[in-house]
């Protein structure tokens, strides 16, 4: 019961950060990545141990127990309402921990090759440290109002991270761009938080999502434009999720933030911090299966929209980078319609209802594996060659070969190919997606399909397609030993995640389920995949001209999807012509005549009247001397008036 | 009679030197003018039988001030220079404002003061009494208005030496460094 | 003027008012060169005036009025004494301004810093 040990999981990344923040170039480059990969690593062997403690003995008659090993009122709000920080142990929040510290601790490694001799070494760990102390705090959280504090802590680390080469007008514009989209969005999930609060009194996760829902009928009961008001509270907070997990039409800040170093696109732009949004939807589950069904549905909704949409994006960039961020939203997309297509809590050998969350959070662990993996691939690439640009490569295989095995099982995972991770936990997001509706299986099934095709058009261009030009006089060679480690761990834990009995620890329930594949639906997801990998290797094996006369043909759609549909310049005209022109115009006009008119009407007054009364104290005593008797005299000369 | 002659004598002096002695436009010639007033008011006190008060007109103000006022234009200024007037605007608004003034005051002294004062020749004032007057603390004895006249004439001691000593205080800063005191 | 003093004896060699009247008139004459004059020099001889002025009052209404005491000598003679002190820490001042500025003009003064 005890597991008090978890708070140093929260302390270590504080101190590390702290510690390196603090001491800044006083400290070595190399001393600071030590210091900050030999706290991750105890961060990651304590998660490990969590997740070992908790699995092993929290389960009660087959049911995982929820603890709090540590909850402190932090500040008293009113008589009932307080602000509790803590920590909050259940099987999704132990799940987060291994994916968080794991990846983490990895993009420490790697980033101590990837990054070495760059600038601000020193800063950028104690950013990540920053990053992951606040990532952990989010999942650890006991409310969510902890949640919400530490949602903006990441938001901030992100930002911070993304604008790391702060010197980069591009790196700038990005990371204000992810700060202002996603504080956007968590401005609805305040609000959302602020309602939901409102009706219940609490903000406590375990007296919300505990119980038989008395505690929301408050909520249930008063109704706002059609809705009650709970549907517009979780309603919210999903927009608060959709902002952070980069749903559409709020994921226009993804893709630029690969402008930040790409250690840390693997690990907050690709693993962590956009599955927030997912682990949030899936925190306030029970809410949302139980109370909210609507917006459940229209969480799904829009989780397939953008999955198809972004997959479409993917399929036409040409930087490696973009690609694999329009892949990550793609993923996000799957993982919503995971949750989005449950219709229960249960998950049983004949209630397949909640099989949908589980997929989701499998899904969440595998992609944070592979697609982190993908990232590193990436920056290994992008270290060799130094672009981004998919023309400046190819024929990469032989240079590079662990990169190339490694990022190839990341492919292979990613298309849902067998044995490899993402194909089990894809199988269980199809099949509840098959069991919601045909339509959304299909839909899904060819998302599916070009998620494998844009994949492996990635993995052609770079490793095969055209010999590889040599620039400058040097040829690409393998990244050093601390970039390649985390590679090949993280492709091992690709290769065998589909292989953890998943269900038997994370399930809506806290029940334990035996995962089976459903045969048809496999054969299906298989037979695309391996149908789209196949196109793929006809296009951009070899270098020729087809995929150029592909475009060719279907050139509207083409230039659309290369320029991601337009949401940016969408976002612009709105922002700049119809916000900025038609609102802030307006407002600036009037603070500037009218609020500072009037002011500067008072100054303008002011100084007339001093310039006026100015001269009655010239200094001059003569002039002092001539009022005092005028008035003298004039007082004299009344009084005489008036009294003969 | 005569004491009236002497009387208009004095009295025109006095009121023809006063307006030249501010109107005149060499200072040294106003300086001058100022020291025939003052005696034509010596006379004056002499007239009303205050013998004690005209020797101090004549010692203090016609002596001692007066010699201030040359030693002091003789320090600033340029023998025969003539002084800068004023605007024209100013000299008006001054004429009329003093001669309003002249005007009100002299109907309320005239309108008002309708008894006819006189007073028995008595024979003047001994130094005597002036003496116990000024050392006494009894009724209408003036100890107290004495000592306050010295302690400002302590006063006025300290701040001229002050006002004399600053300016050299200031020249040695501008001079020295401050480092030296 | 001549003509108010000689115009008011009545039987009485000179009176009251006429001692009034030649303080006034010394009286205005000194606010007049007060208000014109800009040399500080000549703005201390009118403020000598008044002063003066104020003295013939004093002994006048004393040898009038209340002929057995001496209020007003008194209060005379400590014009006299005040005006002293008055006239020599000006003159101080004067010759300080004089020194700064190089001359005595009232102007430079009108601004007490510096």
């Amino acid at each position: 019961m005890d597991m008090d040990y978890t708070l140093l999981i929260l302390l270590l990344p504080l101190c590390s950060f702290l510690f390196i923040g603090l001491s800044g170039t006083k400290l070595k480059p190399a001393v600071a990545g030590i210091v900050g990969t030999l706290s991750l690593t105890a961060v990651t062997l304590l998660s490990y141990y969590t997740a070992y403690d908790y699995f092993s003995s929290q389960n009660i008659s087959g049911v995982w127990q929820t603890l709090t090993p540590y909850n402190f009122t932090w500040l008293h709000v009113g008589e009932k309402l307080h602000i509790d920080l803590g920590i909050l142990l259940d099987p999704i929040s132990v799940l987060m921990l291994v994916v968080i510290s794991t990846v983490s601790l990895m993009v420490h490694i790697y980033s101590m090759g990837y990054m070495k001799g760059e600038k601000g070494f020193q800063r950028y760990y104690a950013f990540l440290s920053l990053f992951t102390f606040s990532m952990l705090g989010l999942v650890l959280a006991t409310n969510i109002f902890q949640m919400y504090i530490f949602w903006e802590l990441v938001g901030v680390s992100s930002y911070l991270l993304i604008g790391f080469y702060y010197t980069k007008p591009a790196a700038v514009a990005a990371s204000k761009k992810a700060f202002i989209v996603t504080r956007f969005a968590d401005f609805f999930f305040l609000i959302g938080i602020l309602v939901l609060s409102y009706f219940t009194q609490t903000f406590d996760f375990e007296a919300l999502l505990i119980g038989d829902g008395s505690i929301l009928s408050g909520a249930m009961g008063s109704t706002f434009i059609g809705a009650s008001a709970l549907t517009w509270a979780m309603a919210l907070i999903f927009i608060g999720a959709a902002g952070k997990s980069a749903m559409f039409p709020l994921h226009i800040w993804l893709p630029d933030a690969m402008e930040g170093p790409t250690p840390v696109s693997a690990l907050i732009h690709a693993a962590t911090m956009v599955v927030a949004g997912v682990y949030l939807v899936a925190r306030m589950f029970p809410i949302y299966i139980g109370f909210t069904p609507e917006v459940l549905q229209g969480i799904a909704y829009g989780g397939a929209f953008t999955a198809m949409f972004a997959a479409v994006i993917a399929i036409v960039q040409t930087d490696i980078k973009r690609v694999l961020a329009f892949s990550t939203i793609s993923q996000i997309g799957f993982m919503m319609v995971a949750l989005g297509v449950s219709t229960s809590m249960q998950l049983a050998e004949h209630e397949h209802g909640g099989l949908g969350y589980m997929a989701s959070m499998f899904h969440l662990f595998t992609h944070a594996m592979f697609k982190s993996l993908l990232f590193l691939g990436a920056g290994s690439i992008i270290h060799a060659v130094h672009s981004n640009e998919m023309a400046d490569m190819g024929g990469l295989r032989k240079y590079m070969p662990i990169t190339h095995i490694t990022f190839l099982i990341a492919c292979l995972a990613i298309a849902g190919i067998p044995p490899f991770s993402g194909f089990v936990s894809k199988d269980e997001i199809m099949t509840a997606a098959y069991g919601f509706g045909t339509g959304m299986g299909i839909w899904m099934t060819i998302t599916a399909g070009l998620t494998a095709f844009y994949m492996f058009r990635l993995y052609y261009r770079i490793f095969w397609n055209k010999e590889y030009e040599v620039h400058g006089g040097h040829l690409p060679h393998e990244s050093p030993r601390s970039m390649t480690i985390p590679l090949m761990f993280l492709a091992l834990l690709t290769l065998v995640g589909g292989f953890i009995p998943f269900g038997k620890f994370v399930t809506a329930d806290h029940t334990q389920y035996t995962i089976h594949l459903d045969t048809t639906i496999a054969i299906i997801s298989v037979v695309v995949a391996l149908a789209a990998i196949g196109l793929a290797t006809i296009l951009y094996r070899k270098e020729n001209d087809q995929p150029a006369r592909l475009a060719g043909r279907m050139q509207g759609l083409y230039k659309a999807a290369y320029h991601r549909f337009y949401i940016d310049e969408v976002y612009q005209f709105i922002t700049k012509k119809i916000i900025f022109n038609g609102i802030s115009r307006p407002f600036a006009w009037f603070d500037r005549h009218v609020i500072d008119g009037a002011i500067n009407g008072l100054g303008w007054i002011t100084t007339r009247t001093s310039e006026a009364v100015k001269g009655f104290q010239s200094g001059s005593v003569q002039w002092y001397a001539w009022v005092f008797l005028f008035a003298t005299l004039l007082i004299t000369f009344l009084t005489i008036l008036f009294t003969h | 009679m005569l004491e009236q002659i002497i009387f208009s004598i004095l009295a025109i002096a006095i009121a023809l030197f006063s307006v030249l002695a501010v109107t005149s436009k060499r200072i040294i010639r106003s300086a001058i003018y100022l020291l025939f007033v003052l005696l034509a008011t010596a006379g004056l006190f002499l007239m009303l039988n205050y013998h004690f008060l005209f020797a101090v007109q004549v010692t203090v103000y016609a002596g001692g001030i007066m010699v201030l006022f040359i030693m002091a234009i003789f320090l600033t200024h340029k023998p025969g220079k003539i002084v800068e007037r004023r605007t024209n605007l100013k000299i008006i608004s001054s004429i009329l404002l003093s001669g309003g003034g002249l005007i009100l005051c002299g109907y309320i002294i005239l309108r008002n003061v309708t008894r006819v004062y006189n007073y028995l020749k008595i024979n003047e004032i001994n130094m005597q009494d002036i003496g116990r007057a000024m050392m006494g603390t009894e009724k209408y004895q003036f100890l107290l208005p004495f000592e306050a006249i010295s302690l400002l004439l302590l006063a006025c001691i300290i701040g001229a030496i002050m006002i004399a000593r600053k300016e050299k205080n200031i020249e040695t800063n501008d001079n020295k460094d401050l480092d030296h005191k | 003027m001549g003509e108010l003093i000689v115009n008011t004896s009545g039987g009485a060699p000179i009176p009251l008012t006429a001692y009034l009247i030649v303080s006034l008139i010394m009286f205005f004459a000194g606010i007049y060169g007060f208000f014109t004059r800009k040399n500080l020099i000549l703005i201390l001889i009118s403020i000598e005036l008044i002063l003066n002025s104020v003295d013939i009052n004093f002994a006048a209404f004393n040898r009038y009025l209340f002929p057995d005491r001496m209020e007003g000598l008194f209060y005379a003679l400590f014009v006299i004494a005040i005006s002293a002190c008055e006239t020599a820490v000006a003159i101080a001042i004067v010759i300080n301004v004089y020194r700064k500025f190089g001359n005595t003009e009232v102007d430079n003064i009108q601004q007490m810093k510096n």
